[in-house]
């Protein structure tokens, strides 16, 4: 099993997913630069944070143009699974691989702090190490991470339980108070109707570790990896 | 011929602006009272083109395609010849 670590001019987490995916979990991961566009011999994929291009015109709207992101397009029509990580999550919705898109937060500063998440979803290649209502801490570290998508796109996501994740306080209640960002209805991360590409706007890599403070983020690399295993 | 088109990009009526905000905030503060501050990005694009028609597909397709996220923006066109 090998997993593709994509790293564009202005990716800065890509050796913390790394770290965790090789030293922590000893699984093969390779950091692959958007130049190299072949990823047939990967078996999924991690879009990581930071800021691709400076997010120039908006964040992730250059990456998503990109080359790789036609390779990575075809590891999703495979089937394989295809992670995005705060500025990977934008990178996905502007490159129409997720719905939805990431405004500028409703309070315009750049936040940088630990939130709880509440796991919406157990039934995604993600989530299986989770139970269904689990309460998490994973930190955020953005600017736009404002989930928006109109109310009929709400409400399909909803309806096909495709919101993953949602910002909660540390009782599980999402409400105003614990949305850090002004998303829609919470919405924290969300996967794709056919469950192989999730986004997430908090970094589960630096939540992987007990060390760090949390390392709930670890399930779902884990649960990531289980996923890949089922297909091999 | 080549032409240059002015392309606004603004964010849809109903989502938060919250840089317009601010500034309208501190418009307050030097004794402007305004009804709303909306904030809105320019990009004046050169390009050579068959025709006027041809140009503003050509721009609308860049706008479609990148300049603009449909999900949260809307766009203007003001195109002329160079």
């Amino acid at each position: 099993m090998r997993i593709a670590i994509i790293q564009f001019g202005g990716t800065n987490c890509d050796r913390d997913v790394l770290h965790v995916l090789k030293n922590v979990m000893n699984v093969d991961a390779e950091l692959v630069w958007f130049k190299d566009k072949n990823l047939d011999c990967f078996d999924g994929a991690v879009i990581p944070g930071g800021f691709s291009y400076g997010d120039y015109l908006r964040a992730g709207a250059i990456a998503a143009r990109t080359p790789i992101m036609d390779s990575v397009r075809k590891m999703v029509s495979e089937g394989k699974p295809v992670i995005g990580i705060c500025n990977g999550f934008q990178v996905l919705t502007e490159s129409g691989l997720l719905d939805g898109a990431l405004a500028t937060n409703s309070y315009p500063k750049f936040l940088c702090k630990w939130t709880h998440l509440r796991v919406d979803n157990t039934d995604t290649p993600f989530t299986s190490r989770f139970e269904k209502g689990d309460v998490i801490q994973i930190p955020i570290a953005h600017k736009e991470g404002n989930f928006y998508a109109d109310q009929s796109a709400i409400s399909d996501l909803n309806k096909n339980n495709q919101v993953v994740f949602r910002y909660v306080d540390e009782d599980g209640t999402a409400d105003d108070e614990s949305n850090p960002n002004g998303s829609k209805e919470n919405i924290a991360g969300i996967i794709n109707s056919s469950r192989n590409v999730i986004g997430l706007m908090p970094h589960p890599e630096r939540a992987s570790e007990k060390v760090l403070g949390s390392d709930d983020g670890l399930k779902i690399f884990q649960s990531m990896v289980d996923y890949i295993q089922t297909l091999q | 011929m080549q032409y240059l088109a002015d392309v606004t990009v603004e964010l849809k009526s109903g989502m938060l602006d919250p840089e317009g905000n601010t500034i309208k905030r501190a418009l307050g503060h030097l004794g402007y009272e305004t009804n709303d501050v909306k904030t809105a990005k320019k990009f004046t694009i050169d390009l050579d083109a068959e025709s006027f028609d041809d140009a503003r597909q050509k721009v609308d397709e860049m706008c479609q395609k990148l300049i603009a996220n449909p999900i949260i923006h809307n766009y203007t066109i003001d195109l002329r010849e160079a």
